[in-house]
């Protein structure tokens, strides 16, 4: 799902002011606290302010390893400062949902923090990393599980909740087996279970592996399967922090965003906001695979320009940075950028929705000149097509008919005026249903038509040339 | 089994529980909400919280399109019509499940929301087979309506030229719907239906994304008595009637407002004709008895209406076989025979299809002839109270407040059969508000979770004298709106005056100290449409020892059996007054064609007490004449002629009787609980009889009464559901 998020952000903050009571904390000035910085250049990263320091799997990762890492160093004291410090602290490091659509963390889990009614409170870890792309969450479960751990624990504290239920992509084998070694470990040693980190919190932590859909990365879809039904998206209101899993108020984050929480909170809210540009700080996984020399998942500043990133990381684009077809910079829902684009753009949330894209997961598709771009994107909206629920018309039936309409644009069997019907189509997916997969299967189609037009054309030119007139003109 | 967290319940549907939980918690004052102010297209509109959009655009007379909401069903929101464009949100809201925040501003038809409905219609159209020419539907399709109010003029769909449209192999889920699959646009009410109001989970989707399908899973028959009710939820074709396929347009028939006989709730129906024909019967709505559902039997029984019809006079010959005459030989020959018999030998029993008006003719005949035996087939004791206090035979807590309580105990009544719609409305209880059901009596498929106390009467017993340790003592005791059903079919066995005597007994005493006076907790069960009515004139509960010496018997439609050849004297002469060639008219000597409940104006009382006219859908077949007619003719051959010449004079008669008979639509309150229980505490006598209920499975429930007996249909579903119980699914 994750990267689909990223646009609806909008939508979503003030869809979540409509429940009456979070309407004021939506108001203030909360969300970004962090002083405007000057800071103009961004990146690389120094290993010191490096989060993830087994991103590559070179060292232990279990609990031996990790505590010589610094994971669960002083875990207790900082549970033992209490809710309003870690929500404040998160608030201060101005840390952004790392799942897609960026919505604050911080304010995110101080919704959970209403008055009681009773029912239990559930954080709920989408470990389902599905989106074509995307790798960074598999690196963190495999290599530095004990950091979701901890998180898992500091943000259970932030929101109260008695219980983490960890939902990992059925695929994810050796990681979903990581994750439980640690979380074994993490019990062995005291550090969740009864009285976690001698802290006096009760806290349990659960892996509940999927069966490989997508749609399952959505966080109503996802509390759906945990509760053993159908995975597909809730109507929101309710959000999932009034009627989440089983009812109760509930908290879905990413596995990112969670494993960076205990790291925030022990170098301090500031040190994480001193990274990126304002609204946009932190460190980030990113992923750069495609057509780049040394495809890689490594962690760097918000806000590092793309060019820089490809360059400095992946060795850059295969044939040279000239031979740079496109980029799809979030994951596979986020439209792509051309090459122009490309040489500027800077790698964060404010950055990419000015060029008409999104950060999504920051998982970089790197598209050279050798790509057939119409191919390409039908393929991943045949991945949405594949990956719809069925739910609601517009996803169900718009998408596979886009699905049939740009395979025809692959050939050029069409003709020139359904590229603006198609781009209609899109349209009247993009926002009409319950959830985002219908505007991350959207997004792709419609930045190809805003950057690859002409290349549409040629193509039914050149098909209409070969075969004579399109059987798609008829209805013209 | 299904039953929401109560918080997502609420969640979903605000309005739906709302106005309920108020009712139920009337006692406890209940701080009411203060109402909010919307504006749906600049009208405002003042809603309480937790409304929806649609519901209060509703207020103000704005419908918002839609295929998946239906207001007595949870919200699915799938369907996306009913996106509405609301001021300062980025994108339309889904009206059917957008609660209303103070000062929305909604619009209904600003261009962003026609683009949306214009753009969901194209695109549930992108896959709609356009068989409409030939769909069932066709008239009625809400999506056909739909279309052309909200859709594009012009199609673009050019991809028809290249891959065509979905299609989808049609489910067998028995004789009743048809299905074809290829024009489901997967709303899910008929899945939502079936889990939340007929309790079988046997609908479902399988698939994603377009290959989505909806179904049974394994090819299944929805075994339900309900199952009707999804082809009228279904806004295309997809759910059509079988019997009924490709039988009419919706325009080409008349429809005629009726009463439903077939069980003792008078479910409210139209009846739909054509050249003289029934074809259909469709539900209507009434919030105080069927909702808008309608049962199976009463749904497609009606093609028995049309079957083992009576449509001449008939004589049995000097061999004994019925030979049709006019109308004068048969009325004269009837009428020397009831002339001739000594009044204490002449016998008549009505059935449970026979109308009031034909009632009161009977008995005031029987009367000037010097009778009082007049008789119902169904049993009821006449000991103590007897039939003479309304209470002590009705449905005294009346069906739509069955929801309202809290807890429900069942003695010898299998309601889902015995009452549809009563159980209906016993499970939405027990969905919604965490009603708790006890039954005494054979353990039976309810659709929901029950207690089970046993089948024992004396289980009855030890709950009336309090001495039960069972824990349904305690809930009994502690309910504050209990109530207790009595299976009618319980009073046919001996001990049947003290099992109502015991039954009383408990229900007055928890009534006695419930907070709510109104409350009433006693509710004995009918059996059969008429029986109420003819108690209410004065019938005798059952006919037995008189049988025995009849010289005479009329038979009023009675065709439950209770009346055989064997039970009578050889010379004794039957006359059969009815509709359909059944158990009845097999054993006559005489024969008089009446007509059936969709042939005549006539009074019928449910359950309740509440009294609903038939009207005429078509003419009766043949030489078949009203019932009350013919007995006013035949009353005039006898020589004590009926002082009523029509039928408004027949009803002044029955008003002198009861008034209660002819005040249509409207159920009185009952009173003299405490009368009945008094004279009824003679009669606790020791009981130790298992109960039993007639009607234990699905494939019981068909075939009840002389038209679902005669109806092809209900015979269809018979060997099906028995087919389905073979299969290992």
């Amino acid at each position: 799902m994750a990267g689909a998020l990223a646009r609806i952000i909008q939508g979503t903050k003030n869809n979540l002011g409509i429940i009456g009571p979070l309407a004021t904390i939506n108001n203030g000035s909360v969300r970004f606290q962090q002083t405007e910085s000057t800071k103009t250049k961004f990146g690389p990263l120094a290993d010191s302010d490096r989060i993830f320091t087994n991103l590559y799997g070179r060292h232990d990762w279990r609990l031996k390893g990790a505590l010589r890492r610094g994971d669960w160093y002083m875990t207790k004291e900082i549970m033992l400062k209490g809710v309003d410090w870690i929500v404040n602290e998160l608030k201060t490091s101005g840390l952004r949902g790392r799942g897609g659509a960026g919505f604050p963390t911080g304010m995110k889990w101080s919704f959970m923090n209403k008055p009681s009614d009773g029912r239990p409170k559930y954080l709920v870890v989408n470990a389902d990393e599905g989106e074509p792309g995307t790798c960074k969450d598999r690196e963190i479960m495999r290599h530095d599980p004990h950091k979701l751990v901890e998180g898992c624990l500091i943000a259970g504290k932030a929101m109260g909740a008695q219980a983490a239920y960890i939902y990992i992509r059925g695929e994810f084998y050796n990681e979903a087996s990581n994750l439980q070694v640690a979380i074994a470990e993490a019990y062995q040693a005291g550090l969740i279970g009864k009285n976690a980190c001698g802290s006096g919190y009760d806290f349990d932590v659960f892996v509940h592996r999927g069966a490989g859909a997508y749609i399952c990365g959505e966080e109503t879809a996802l509390i759906e399967s945990i509760e053993g039904k159908q995975g597909k998206p809730r109507l929101k209101p309710p959000f999932p922090a009034d009627v989440g899993l089983f009812g109760c108020p509930t908290t879905v984050n990413n596995v990112e965003t969670i494993a960076v929480a205990p790291s925030i909170c022990r170098r301090g809210g500031k040190w994480f906001a001193s990274f990126g540009r304002p609204r946009n700080s932190g460190t980030k996984l990113f992923n750069i695979s495609g057509h780049v020399n040394t495809p890689c998942t490594v962690e760097e500043e918000m806000s590092i320009p793309l060019k820089e990133l490809i360059e400095r990381h992946a060795g850059g684009v295969t044939g040279g940075w000239d031979n740079l077809l496109a980029i799809i910079p979030g994951g596979s829902s986020t439209p792509l950028i051309p090459k122009d684009v490309c040489e500027t753009v800077l790698m964060d949330f404010d950055g990419l929705v000015a060029a008409q894209t999104s950060l999504g997961t920051a998982a970089i598709i790197v598209m050279d000149k050798s790509t057939d771009i119409v191919k390409a994107i039908a393929r991943l909206i045949m991945f949405y097509k594949h990956e719809s629920c069925g739910q609601c018309t517009p996803c169900r039936e718009g998408v596979s008919w886009m699905n049939k309409m740009i395979y025809r644009f692959v050939d050029g069997n069409a003709s020139p005026k359904e590229i603006d019907m198609l781009w209609e189509i899109s349209k009247q997916i993009e926002g009409h249903t319950i959830c985002a997969l219908g505007d991350g299967a959207a997004w792709p189609v419609q930045g190809l038509i805003r950057h690859f037009r002409p290349e549409l054309e040629r193509r039914m030119q050149a098909y209409a040339q070969q075969h004579g007139p399109s059987r798609a003109e008829r209805l013209y | 089994m299904l039953r929401q967290p109560l918080s997502r319940a609420l969640a979903l549907s605000p309005s739906r529980v709302a106005p309920l939980g108020i009712r139920k918690f009337a006692d406890q004052v209940q701080a009411q909400p203060d109402k909010i102010e919307v504006f749906i297209d600049d009208k405002p509109v003042y809603v309480p919280p937790g409304t929806t959009i649609l519901q209060a655009a509703a207020q103000v007379g704005v419908e918002i399109p839609r295929f998946c909401y239906h207001e007595r069903l949870a919200v699915a929101g799938n369907c996306r019509m009913c996106l509405v464009e609301v001021e300062k949100s980025p994108k339309p809201a889904a009206a059917c499940a957008m609660p209303v925040m103070k000062g929305m501003r909604v619009k209904t038809d600003s261009d962003l929301t026609r683009k949306a409905r214009e753009g969901v219609m194209e695109f549930l159209l992108v896959n709609h087979p356009l068989d409409c020419p030939i769909c069932d539907q066709g008239g009625e399709c809400d999506l056909q309506d739909q279309s052309m109010a909200f859709g594009s003029d012009k199609s673009r769909f050019t991809d028809i030229h290249f891959s065509g449209k979905r299609a989808v192999e049609d489910k067998d889920v028995g004789p009743l719907i048809k299905t074809i699959m290829t024009r489901c646009i997967h709303c899910t009410r008929c899945i939502r239906f079936a889990s939340e109001v007929a309790g079988v989970d046997d609908f479902g989707t399988t698939g994603r994304g377009t290959e989505m399908q909806v179904g049974t899973y394994v090819e299944k028959m929805f075994l339900s008595e309900l199952s009707g009710n999804i082809i009228d939820l279904c806004p295309v074709g997809a759910l059509t009637s079988k019997p009924y396929s490709f039988a009419a347009r919706p325009w080409e028939t008349r429809r005629i407002d009726s009463v439903d006989v077939l069980d003792p709730l008078g479910s409210n129906i139209v009846v739909a004709t054509r050249t003289n024909e029934v074809l259909r019967i469709l539900p209507r709505t009434n919030e105080e008895i069927n909702e808008e559902w309608l049962s199976d039997k009463s749904r497609f029984a009606c093609d028995g209406l049309k079957r083992q019809r009576l449509v001449t006079p008939m004589l049995a010959d000097s061999r004994g076989n019925l030979t049709p005459v006019e109308w004068e030989d048969a009325v004269v020959a009837a009428a020397r025979a009831l002339r001739d018999c000594p009044p204490d030998k002449l016998v008549a029993v009505a059935g449970e299809l026979a109308d009031a008006e034909s009632l009161i003719a009977l008995k005031d005949l029987f009367n000037r002839l010097g009778s009082e035996n007049v008789c119902t087939e169904q049993y009821f004791p006449l000991e103590g109270a007897g039939t003479d206090l309304r209470s002590s035979y009705l449905l005294n807590t009346k069906i739509a407040n069955v929801e309202d309580a809290d807890f429900v105990l069942l003695i010898g009544t299998n309601v889902r059969f015995e009452a549809p719609l009563l159980n209906a409305r016993i499970r939405k209880a027990f969905v919604h508000k965490e009603t708790d059901i006890a039954l005494i009596g054979p353990q039976v498929d309810l659709t929901y979770d029950y207690m089970h106390v046993g089948d024992s009467a004396s289980v009855v017993k030890d709950l009336a004298s309090g001495t039960s340790s069972h824990e349904v003592m305690k809930r009994l005791e502690n309910a504050k709106r209990p109530v207790v059903i009595l299976g009618a079919d319980q009073l046919k066995t001996p001990e049947g005056a003290a099992l109502l005597a015991y039954t009383q007994e408990l229900a007055l005493r928890l009534q006695d100290k419930l907070v709510d006076k109104e409350w009433k907790v006693l509710n004995v069960l009918q059996r059969t449409a008429s029986q109420v009515a003819a108690l209410d004139l004065g019938y005798r509960a059952g006919a037995g020892a008189q049988l025995a010496a009849a010289r005479v018997v009329y038979l009023l439609g009675a065709d439950a059996g209770l009346v055989t050849r064997e039970a009578l004297p050889k010379d004794c002469v039957v006359i059969y007054q009815g509709h359909h060639g059944d158990a009845g008219a097999a054993i006559a000597d005489v024969v008089l064609p009446g007509a059936a409940y969709t042939e005549k104006r006539a009074t019928y009382v449910n359950a309740e007490g509440r009294a609903q006219q038939t009207w005429p859908a078509v003419t009766p077949p043949g030489k078949a004449r009203e019932d009350w007619k013919i007995i006013r003719a035949l009353s005039e051959v006898v020589g004590s002629r009926l002082p009523y010449d029509n039928i408004d004079e027949v009803r002044t008669r029955l008003s002198e009787v009861s008034p209660a008979l002819v005040a249509y639509g409207e159920v009185q309150d009952n009173n003299y609980f405490a009368q009945a229980r008094m004279l009824s505490q003679s009669l606790q006598k020791p009981v130790s009889g298992k109960l039993d209920v007639q009607l234990k499975k699905l494939e019981d429930y068909f075939m009840t009464d002389s038209i679902s007996r005669a109806s092809p249909t209900m015979a269809k579903c018979v060997q099906a559901v028995l087919k389905q119980k073979q299969s290992p699914y």
